[in-house]
This record gives C-alpha cells, sequence and structure tokens, in this order.
C-alpha cells in the first residue's frame, strides 16, 4: 500500500514546481496547428466526405452515396493500375534494399576512401527524383538510346525499352533500384553500432564470413532493416514523376507504367472528377496501411530486439 | 583499422587451419575491392557523366556515341536550350529560387518552433500530438492534394507560389520537426534552466539559447529543404499552369513533351543545368545530409 501512496505524491511534488507549459506550448504550435487544420487532418477528413460526392470544381459538390464505391470496383483501369504499382514496389524495394545492404557492408570496416564511396552511391538518390533524370531514363531506354548503342557493340538489335509494354516497368524498377543510395547511409549508421567484439569472438570460434553474417549481422541488424523496408515500400506507392515524364503523363504504353498515383492524376487534374479522386486517394492510403501492417506483422517473425 | 588486424591476428597465431581454404594476400583482395567499388561507381554515375558529355555533342552524335570521350566540344547545345521554351530558361530558374527560398524560411522558422514544444514543453495532450506528427511523415500528399487544391483554387492562389509555400510556414513538414526534436533533446537542459533562473521566459530561451546552437539541424533543414523543393514535380505541376509561372520542373517537363525527338542535346543542356544547383547543394552540403539521413532515416 505505502508503495503505491508514494508514486502519486512523488509526481505531485514533481509537477508543482514545474507548472503545465500550456500557454507558451500554443503559441510555439499555433503554425503546426494551422498546418494541422488546413494541409494535413483536415483534407484527410474532408477527402473522406467528399469521396461520397460528385463534384467536378464548378458545381457544388452532390452526395452520391456509394457510387464511387461502386465505380472503383468496376473500374479495371483502377485493378490494372494497383497491380503495375505494387509489382512495381515488391519488385524494386527488395532489390534496392539488397543493394543498399550489400555495399553497406562492402563500405563498413575502416575501408579507405570510404567517404567517397558512400558520397558517389549516395548522388543518385539526390537526382532520382528530377524530371532531368526521367529526361536521361526517356533517352537511354529508348530507340537509339544509350543501353541500345552499348548493347549494339555486342550485336544485340535495336529496340526501344520504354516504347514495349513488356520492358517499359523494368526501366522505372532499374531507376528506383539506382537510388539505393540513402538506405545504404541508413545501414552504414546501423553497422557501426554493432559491437566489433562479436566478430572477433566468432573469428576466434573459427565461423565463416557468411556465418558471422547469419548469427551477428543479420539479427542486430533487423531492426534497421526492417526501418528502411517501411519507409521504403510507403516511399514506392508514391512515385510519380518518372513514370510520368517517361511516359508523357498518359502511363503508357498500353497503361504499363500507369502507377495508381498517375491514375489518381489524371482523374483528378485531368478530368477534374474530384469526387473520385477523393475516393481514389483514401483507398490509396488504406492500401499502404495495409502494406504497412503486414510489414509489422511479419515483422514479428524475423526482426530481433537485442533489449 | 586496428580492430580489424586484432581480429585477424589470433587465428593465424595460433596455428588453425584457416577456415577459408584459399584466401588472396590482403593487398590483394584490397586492390581488388577498391577495383570492384571503382567499377560500380563508374556505372552508376556513367549515365549522368554522359548526360554532361552529350550535351556538349552535336545533336545527331548523341545517338550514335555511347563513349565519354568529345571529340569536338559545341555549347550551342546550351544556347538553343536557354531560349527553346516562351522564356529564358533563366525565368525558370528565378521562379524555382523563389519557391525554395520561401520554402526553407518556412521550414526553418515553423519547424523549429514546433520542435522546441515537442522537445522541451510540458502541455496537455504532448503525447497524442506528437504522435500525430510522427504519423503524418508517412501521409502521402496524394491523400491530400485534392482538398487542398480545391482550398487554394478557392482562394485564388492557383498559379501563384503560395499553395507551395504556406504550408512549410505551417510546419507540415513534419520530417524537420522530427528532425529538430531529435536534435534539441541531445542539448543539456541545464542551459535552459540557467537561462530560466535569469529571468527568461520561453520566448528567450528558444531564440537566444536553442536556436543558436541548433545550427547543424537548421543546416540539415535548409539543405534538404533545397533539394526536395527543387526537385518537387507533383506539386508545382498541378499548382502552376501558367507557363509564365512554370518552375524548373514543369519547364523541362513541357520542353520534353514540346520537342521530343529534334532536340536532346538541347534538353541534356537544360537538365544539366537543372542539376547543377542540386550538385552544388551536394558538394557543399554532404557532411549535413549524411548526417541527416543517419539520425533520421528518411530519403
Amino acid at each position: 500500500m505505502s508503495a503505491l501512496d508514494a508514486r502519486p505524491r512523488k509526481r505531485d511534488n514533481h509537477a508543482r514546481p514545474r507548472k503545465r507549459d500550456n500557454r507558451a506550448a500554443v503559441a510555439f504550435l499555433l503554425p503546426w496547428f494551422g498546418g494541422l487544420a488546413l494541409i494535413t487532418a483536415g483534407p484527410v477528413a474532408a477527402s473522406f466526405v467528399l469521396g461520397f460526392t460528385d463534384y467536378n470544381l464548378i458545381q457544388p459538390p452532390r452526395f452520391n452515396g456509394l457510387t464511387n464505391v461502386h465505380r472503383m470496383l468496376s473500374d479495371e483501369r483502377l485493378h490494372h493500375a494497383f497491380g503495375v504499382t505494387v509489382v512495381y514496389v515488391v519488385v524494386s524495394v527488395p532489390l534496392q534494399l539488397a543493394a543498399a545492404l550489400g555495399l553497406a557492408m562492402l563500405l563498413d570496416r575502416g575501408l579507405r576512401g570510404m567517404a567517397f564511396y558512400r558520397s558517389v552511391f549516395y548522388l543518385p538518390s539526390l537526382l532520382g527524383g528530377s524530371v532531368a533524370i526521367a529526361v536521361l531514363w526517356r533517352q537511354i531506354f529508348g530507340a537509339q538510346g544509350l543501353l541500345n548503342q552499348v548493347l549494339g557493340v555486342a550485336g544485340v538489335p535495336d529496340r526501344s525499352w520504354i516504347a514495349d509494354p513488356d520492358t517499359a516497368l523494368s526501366t522505372l524498377i532499374v531507376l528506383n533500384v539506382w537510388t539505393f543510395g540513402a538506405p545504404m547511409v541508413i545501414f552504414l549508421a546501423g553497422l557501426r553500432q554493432i559491437p566489433v567484439m562479436y566478430y572477433e569472438a566468432a573469428a576466434v570460434d573459427g565461423a565463416s564470413r557468411w556465418a558471422q553474417f547469419r548469427a551477428i549481422t543479420m539479427p542486430l541488424l533487423s531492426p534497421i532493416i526492417f526501418f528502411n523496408l517501411v519507409l521504403q515500400v510507403i516511399h514506392a506507392f508514391q512515385a510519380f514523376t518518372q513514370a510520368f515524364v517517361v511516359s508523357g503523363g498518359s502511363g503508357g504504353p498500353s497503361d504499363s507504367t500507369l502507377f495508381y498515383t498517375l491514375y489518381l492524376y489524371q482523374r483528378g487534374f485531368n478530368n477534374f472528377d474530384m469526387g473520385y479522386a477523393s475516393a481514389l486517394a483514401w483507398l490509396l492510403l488504406l492500401i499502404i496501411a495495409t502494406f504497412t501492417a503486414v510489414n509489422f506483422w511479419a515483422a514479428r517473425h524475423w526482426v530481433f530486439y537485442d533489449d | 583499422m586496428t580492430d580489424l588486424k586484432e581480429r585477424g591476428v589470433p587465428v593465424v597465431t595460433e596455428g588453425d587451419p584457416p577456415p577459408r581454404r584459399t584466401r588472396l594476400p590482403s593487398a590483394v583482395r584490397s586492390v581488388a575491392k577498391h577495383a570492384g567499388l571503382s567499377l560500380l561507381a563508374l556505372v552508376m554515375l556513367y549515365p549522368v557523366i554522359w548526360m554532361v558529355v552529350s550535351s556538349l555533342r552535336p545533336n545527331n552524335d548523341i545517338f550514335r556515341s555511347p563513349g565519354i570521350v568529345l571529340d569536338s566540344l559545341q555549347v550551342s547545345n546550351y544556347g538553343t536550350g536557354w531560349n527553346a521554351l516562351a522564356s529564358p530558361f533563366g525565368h525558370y530558374m528565378m521562379n524555382s529560387a523563389i519557391v525554395v527560398l520561401g520554402c526553407i524560411i518556412g521550414n526553418l522558422v515553423s519547424c523549429s518552433m514546433a520542435a522546441y514544444a515537442f522537445a522541451r514543453l510540458d502541455f496537455t495532450g504532448k503525447r497524442l500530438f506528437f504522435a500525430i506528427m510522427l504519423g503524418s511523415i508517412m501521409l502521402p500528399i496524394h491523400v491530400i492534394i485534392v482538398p487542398q487544391y480545391i482550398m487554394f483554387s478557392q482562394l485564388g492562389w492557383v498559379n501563384t507560389v503560395l499553395p507551395l509555400i504556406v504550408p512549410k510556414l505551417l510546419a507540415t513538414d513534419a520530417f524537420f520537426v522530427f528532425l529538430m526534436v531529435q536534435f534539441i533533446r541531445g542539448l543539456p537542459r541545464q542551459l535552459d534552466e540557467a537561462a530560466r533562473i535569469d529571468g527568461a521566459g520561453h520566448g528567450r530561451i528558444f531564440l537566444r539559447v536553442i536556436l543558436p546552437l541548433m545550427r547543424p539541424a537548421l543546416a540539415t533543414t535548409t539543405i534538404f529543404t533545397f533539394i526536395w523543393t527543387w526537385n518537387d514535380f507533383f506539386s508545382q505541376l498541378i499548382y502552376l499552369t501558367d507557363p509564365d509561372k512554370y518552375t524548373v520542373p514543369v519547364a523541362l517537363r513541357s520542353f520534353v513533351d514540346s520537342t521530343v525527338a529534334t532536340s536532346w542535346g538541347a534538353m541534356f543542356a537544360m537538365s544539366v543545368v537543372s542539376l547543377l544547383p542540386i550538385f552544388l547543394a551536394f558538394l557543399f552540403g554532404q557532411r549535413y545530409l549524411v548526417k541527416g539521413i543517419a539520425t533520421t532515416g528518411i530519403k
């Protein structure tokens, strides 16, 4: 009993001289609260309501019940866009993370010139989202592009990688893998946290490099791998610029690069079909939340917390 | 470095049979590793280097010169590209610069204020608001763009820079709030206490004590905001539809759509111009970029 009594008293003693700073907090958070109401949470709520309307920006929004939901269920272009996006996420993110982890392991352990390599491998992460790189990609994988010029030396016949529905998405996957530098830097920071003595002890016991990787690096790095995975999946779902520029805004050829975000853009800002676009936006939020939840669920089976 | 040697030594001196059968001498291994890494670095950057070189080539050569050795230097692509659109390219760069500057100021002011509150103040609902702030880092812009666009278009702000800058003044780049919270938490509280005993209120502590110490976090914020805003395409595409208001990414994209097959040289030239600020920011801000990613883990 006495222990229970002691607790609130202790907290009281502690709290009395430091009374709450509510007034100061309101002042400091005023911009943030404004942003919450007008820019983030407010629009999320507004999207939800608009999702049940028909709205073209000119006439006032008109409630139409579940019409947009029915539309989504039978919208084959939407289903196709969903499929394209999932393929993009599921293929490019693991490849990107594997490259990031592999390079981070090579660069770890006091390699000379490490800072230089890190910079070079990181640079594409900064450039990858730009229109300029998308322009470059369009040339590289075009009919007379750099790739064909290089392959032509080996006698491979020319083909346009971005005009062929079978390969267009792959060029965008390559682009995402190319930006492995950012997760690599996070892996490097994580690897530095692993005490060297673990490896020393394993080496004394004669453990091979592979065994060390399996028994030390993987478990101790798994929270960071998980973190990168969650982040990059969310990020990849939002890919837009590259598909837009490479396909000239159409998502072609034959909708093979029609990312979800691109379809949403077309509905909302080409057709000004704002009600349906809002419903699509909410569905995107649910899809990303589901993928993230699955990631968290799966994490219980492979992520190791050392505390 | 010494750890490395120590790790290898016991295995050898104890005379155990080495677990790996054929180990090359470490010097050879090291050279091989550097050769491999350099090769990979070259492959990674080759497309970008090739673009820079190609921007200095005659148009026809771009489609038959996979190499990166210049036969002759031709800078005319830059002149052609600069004047290919309705306004000279400098006009779009100026538009971009205005947006970037506004976003940087907005982020520095609003995010540091919010971060001070989350890191140092004790207030009702702090945990909940903090959780909301963290959650909003993950919020895709596509989810909120439609109502946002409706709001801004009703305010008559479409084709102005306001829809791009005002959100930054409202601390909506939660990533930077989080980065600054982490940074402020690392500053010793005794500094605040000392200032408080001297009679300083929160406004003063923030401005005189915390803010000057936050310079590295502010630098990281500045550089990331610069790069992301300069590259940002989606929101600029949506809010800027009048060619006179175009920023660099939107202008570049309209260039691509107008002159696809004819002037790759000029297009490459302007692509290089558009990447130059990013490259400079990277060159001078590397330290802050790497630190920013490593401590908060985004992008």
